[in-house]
């Protein structure tokens, strides 16, 4: 087949018609990669044919053509243009199509994402690349690139809903552990952001813990926010690392971290007045590490963990008891917090204001409703499903050659008495 | 008497939960100050100096300061520590009179003596060394041991008695050489020399005779005390047998192997074991005669007259604060005991009124409320205070929502830990294919 092709316009044409069915994208993909040399030398002329194309039906030849335009230098004025375009690229472009090339996908997504992130506006990307982290996730347990770059313009733009759409599934397959800290990181903050210290936790604990050869900015941060968090949502933080952590993160974190950990320490006294006095002390450098707005969450916890506290051993306390032994200055602004922690759910109680009484109550759940029980089904089938999925896991590594010609040499180098039955699979890859 | 008072004791005795019949023997013995001249007939040789000493070291009046050490100067008088003597002699500065002056005749006689004697027992040594005669060289390390301890030069007294270890040849021998050892190592405050010669003591099982049994026991309940294992203390202590008597009077007083057991076991033992290690303890039985006071505490303990037992605490407190072993336990022992009354006495209820308890413990209701709010922090006492009634309720778990709560929360805990996991191995897989794809 004559597959030159020496003008824009032919491949336009080309590409118009050879957009139907599935041999026919076959054929125009292994004739677009033969042009890549052709478009990029006509970089210039090609913003005017794209209007000739149609995303949804080709979009194979746009996604080549789009790439091609954005990998030679544009200027201020097209770019503003482009961005309409691609937005509506990636809304309108078939799965198919582009995940026949991600990589150029991915590229233009990018590009996008910067060229949002330069014009200060992050909210306009926060939808398309939702999209296109749909269109270019082979399942939803794939972590693609984009993740991360999505998850930056949901913080910036302070969309952190949006955000949680895409933390709610479960991330299994890690290609970049780069990709993979960052979709944590801001992942995190944005659990931050919603309250939701759990996931926060979960997110920030991946990274702090997550195996690495070398220490990165990125688990520093996230091991800052992590005490904070930690402090905020369990009342307590523990300096001890679990022993899968990497040696380095084990070793070194902790440097970098000194007046967090000094804030923990001084959390665990439970006195409120030297919580105080610490933090005004050390006020800069929370605020030189963005961290100011945790820091004072993590104030207010311990008014909160100290109530909490109290419906232990008290039914009845008087507003003015709970503001004494909290160390509130009166019952008014008691009053305030135990309002707030009951709307919050956190504590179960009920305030008499003739005579200024809070009476704490017992927790009403009872374990008996369907809700209640729907909610344990589906949590044992998700644990069902782990488990099995473990298991699959582990029987998949256990026939991974590379796993077995590792653990083959290793066991022949601790056990000479056994058959030298060794797996030399590595040698035939070669 | 008062009819106000009248009232309240009669109140006092319902509020203590007793029957009819709590109105007993109220006036406590030893409240008023400690009869020293007693106190220190109990006791002999080095430790009756050193325990006159720490009570006028610590005692704070006046009179009682000085008649300590009078006594002990008159004591140390009788031996031949004159380093003692003078601390002594510097510590009084001439308030007794003329008669407790610096002696310095007698001092230098002493000195003198104890020069002559040590190049003597030196000689000899060295003569029983040249002619490796193993049973006089013990002999002669054991006199300068004892030379060494008479004149409180205590580090080489237990030098020299722990060099006889390698002359030992029979079972008594050793046992001699740890007596001595663990008597030095009580002396300077080496507890954990205390434990391990102790040990080595008890090894030689057919060698040892009652007294001796005794003898280490009351040793090993000092040091556990020292280490502030009250409850090890207090079994050891109840382990001495009646043979103790009056034959470790350097060490110890019966009374005090009374004293000390009855307080630990009182702060560390539950009601069963009280009652069977205790109360029923025969040979315990004979010790705690000694201390009525003592024994009263712990009967109206185990009875819950607390009002009562912690009013004798009280009384003792004074004087136990100027025990040379015991006084730094005493408020941690107090604490525990009061701690273990105030959890006993709301077990049995359901409601209890602050203010009956409060009277029955002798404290104010605030007082009661925070000591409670402590207790129930602490997950001791399963109940919770109404503060605006006044009133403490027993909270009994309910253990079918507590299950629940911990099933899911196990749950959650298992998800997340899997999927970090998976995450981490996955994160491995791709590190261990980049390092071997750079390797090729």
């Amino acid at each position: 087949m004559n597959l030159n092709i020496d003008s824009v316009e032919s491949l336009v044409t080309q590409i118009q018609g050879f957009s139907g069915n599935l041999s026919d994208i076959n054929h125009l993909h292994s004739l677009l990669k033969q042009s890549e040399e052709l478009l990029r030398s006509q970089s210039a002329r090609l913003v005017s044919s794209l209007a000739e194309l149609d995303p949804s039906l080709h979009s194979l030849g746009y996604l080549y053509i789009l790439k091609a335009i954005l990998s030679a230098p544009v200027s201020k004025e097209e770019a503003n243009g482009l961005l309409v375009s691609i937005a509506r690229f990636i809304n309108s472009c078939s799965v198919e199509q582009i995940q026949l090339a991600p990589e150029k996908f991915i590229f233009i997504c990018k590009w996008f994402k910067d060229q949002v992130m330069f014009l200060e506006a992050p909210l306009r990307g926060v939808a398309p690349m939702l999209t296109s982290i749909r269109k270019l996730q082979v399942s939803s347990e794939q972590l693609t690139t984009l993740h991360s770059d999505f998850l930056l313009l949901c913080v910036l733009a302070k969309c952190y809903k949006t955000g949680m759409s895409i933390l709610e599934d479960d991330i299994s397959e890690v290609d970049q552990p780069r990709d993979f800290f960052l979709y944590c990181y801001y992942g995190g903050m944005i659990c931050i952001g919603q309250k939701q210290f759990d996931k926060a936790l979960e997110l920030l604990h991946n990274v702090v813990m997550a195996p690495m050869s070398t220490l990165n900015a990125i688990a520093v941060e996230a091991y800052k926010k992590y005490i904070l968090v930690s402090l905020i949502h369990l009342g307590q933080f523990s300096t001890s690392f679990p022993k899968y952590t990497s040696s380095v993160a084990q070793r070194n974190l902790k440097n970098f971290a000194l007046p967090y950990l000094e804030l923990a320490n001084s959390y665990g006294n439970g006195k409120i007045s030297e919580l105080k006095t610490f933090v005004r002390r050390n006020m800069e450098k929370f605020e030189s590490d963005n961290n100011l707005g945790l820091m004072k969450q993590v104030v207010s916890s311990m008014y909160k963990r100290n109530i909490q506290r109290l419906t232990q051993t008290y039914l009845t306390l008087s507003l003015r008891d709970i503001a004494k032994t909290v160390q509130l200055s009166n019952a008014k602004e008691a009053e305030m917090h135990v309002l707030q922690m009951i709307e919050d759910g956190e504590i179960y109680a009920a305030i008499n204001q003739k005579d200024g009484m809070v009476r704490f109550l017992e927790d009403p759940e009872q374990y008996k409703t369907c809700a209640m029980i729907e909610h344990i089904d589906s949590s044992i089938k998700r644990i069902t499903a782990l488990s099995k999925k473990l298991t699959s896991l582990d029987e998949l590594m256990s026939c991974d050659p590379m796993y077995l010609a590792k653990v083959g040499r290793e066991k022949h180098r601790f056990d000479f008495d056994s058959v030298p039955q060794r797996f030399n699979i590595r040698d035939e890859h070669n | 008497m008062e009819p106000d008072e009248d009232l309240g004791q009669i109140a006092d005795g319902i509020y203590a939960n007793g029957d009819e019949n709590t109105q007993r023997h109220r006036p406590i013995i030893s409240s008023e100050q400690l009869d020293i001249e007693a106190y220190a007939a109990l006791y002999s040789g080095r430790t009756k100096i050193t325990r006159l000493l720490f009570i006028a070291g610590r005692c704070g009046n006046a009179s009682m300061q000085l008649e300590a050490l009078r006594m002990a100067y008159d004591e140390i008088k009788k031996g031949e520590n004159t380093q003692l003597f003078r601390e002594v002699v510097q510590k009084i500065d001439g308030s007794l009179g003329t008669t407790y002056g610096p002696d310095p005749a007698w001092a230098d006689s002493v000195d003198r003596r104890a020069e002559l004697r040590k190049e003597k027992l030196e000689n000899e040594l060295n003569a029983y060394r040249t002619n490796l005669i193993k049973e006089s060289i013990r002999m002669g390390y054991n006199d300068f041991g004892d030379f060494y301890y008479a004149h409180g030069q205590l580090g080489e007294a237990f030098k020299n008695y722990v060099r006889t270890r390698d002359y030992c040849t029979t079972a008594k021998h050793i046992i001699h050489m740890c007596l001595n050892a663990i008597l030095v190592s009580i002396e300077m405050g080496q507890f954990t020399h205390v434990t391990s010669y102790v040990s080595k003591a008890e090894q030689s099982q057919d060698a040892l005779d009652v007294v001796t049994v005794a003898k280490l026991r009351c040793a090993a309940g000092l040091a556990h005390l020292e280490a502030k294992k009250y409850k090890l203390a207090a079994r050891k202590f109840l382990e001495v047998g009646p043979e103790l008597g009056n034959n470790y009077t350097e060490v110890i007083a019966p009374q005090d192997v009374a004293t000390y057991g009855g307080l630990c076991a009182l702060a560390s033992f539950d009601r069963a074991e009280l009652k069977s290690k205790v109360i029923d303890n025969i040979n315990f039985r004979n010790f705690l005669e000694l201390v009525p006071e003592i024994r009263e505490l712990i009967h109206d303990f185990y009875t819950s007259h607390y009002a009562s037992c912690l009013e004798y605490l009280g009384n003792l407190k004074a004087n136990l604060l100027l025990d040379i072993h015991l006084h730094d336990h005493v408020e941690t022992l107090y604490d525990q005991i009061r701690n273990k009354a105030l959890i006993q006495y709301t077990h049995p209820f359901v409601s209890v009124d602050l203010n009956m308890m409060a009277n029955a413990f002798k404290t104010s209701v605030p007082g009661l409320e925070k000591e409670l709010e402590a207790l129930i922090t602490d997950n001791q006492i399963q109940a919770r205070i109404d503060s605006h009634n006044k009133i403490l309720y027993a909270r009994h778990a309910d253990q079918r929502n507590a299950t629940f709560q911990r099933v899911l929360q196990t749950g959650k805990e298992f998800d997340r830990d899997v999927r970090s996991m998976l995450l981490r191995a996955n994160l491995l897989k791709h590190e261990y294919i980049l390092r071997t794809s750079r390797k090729h």
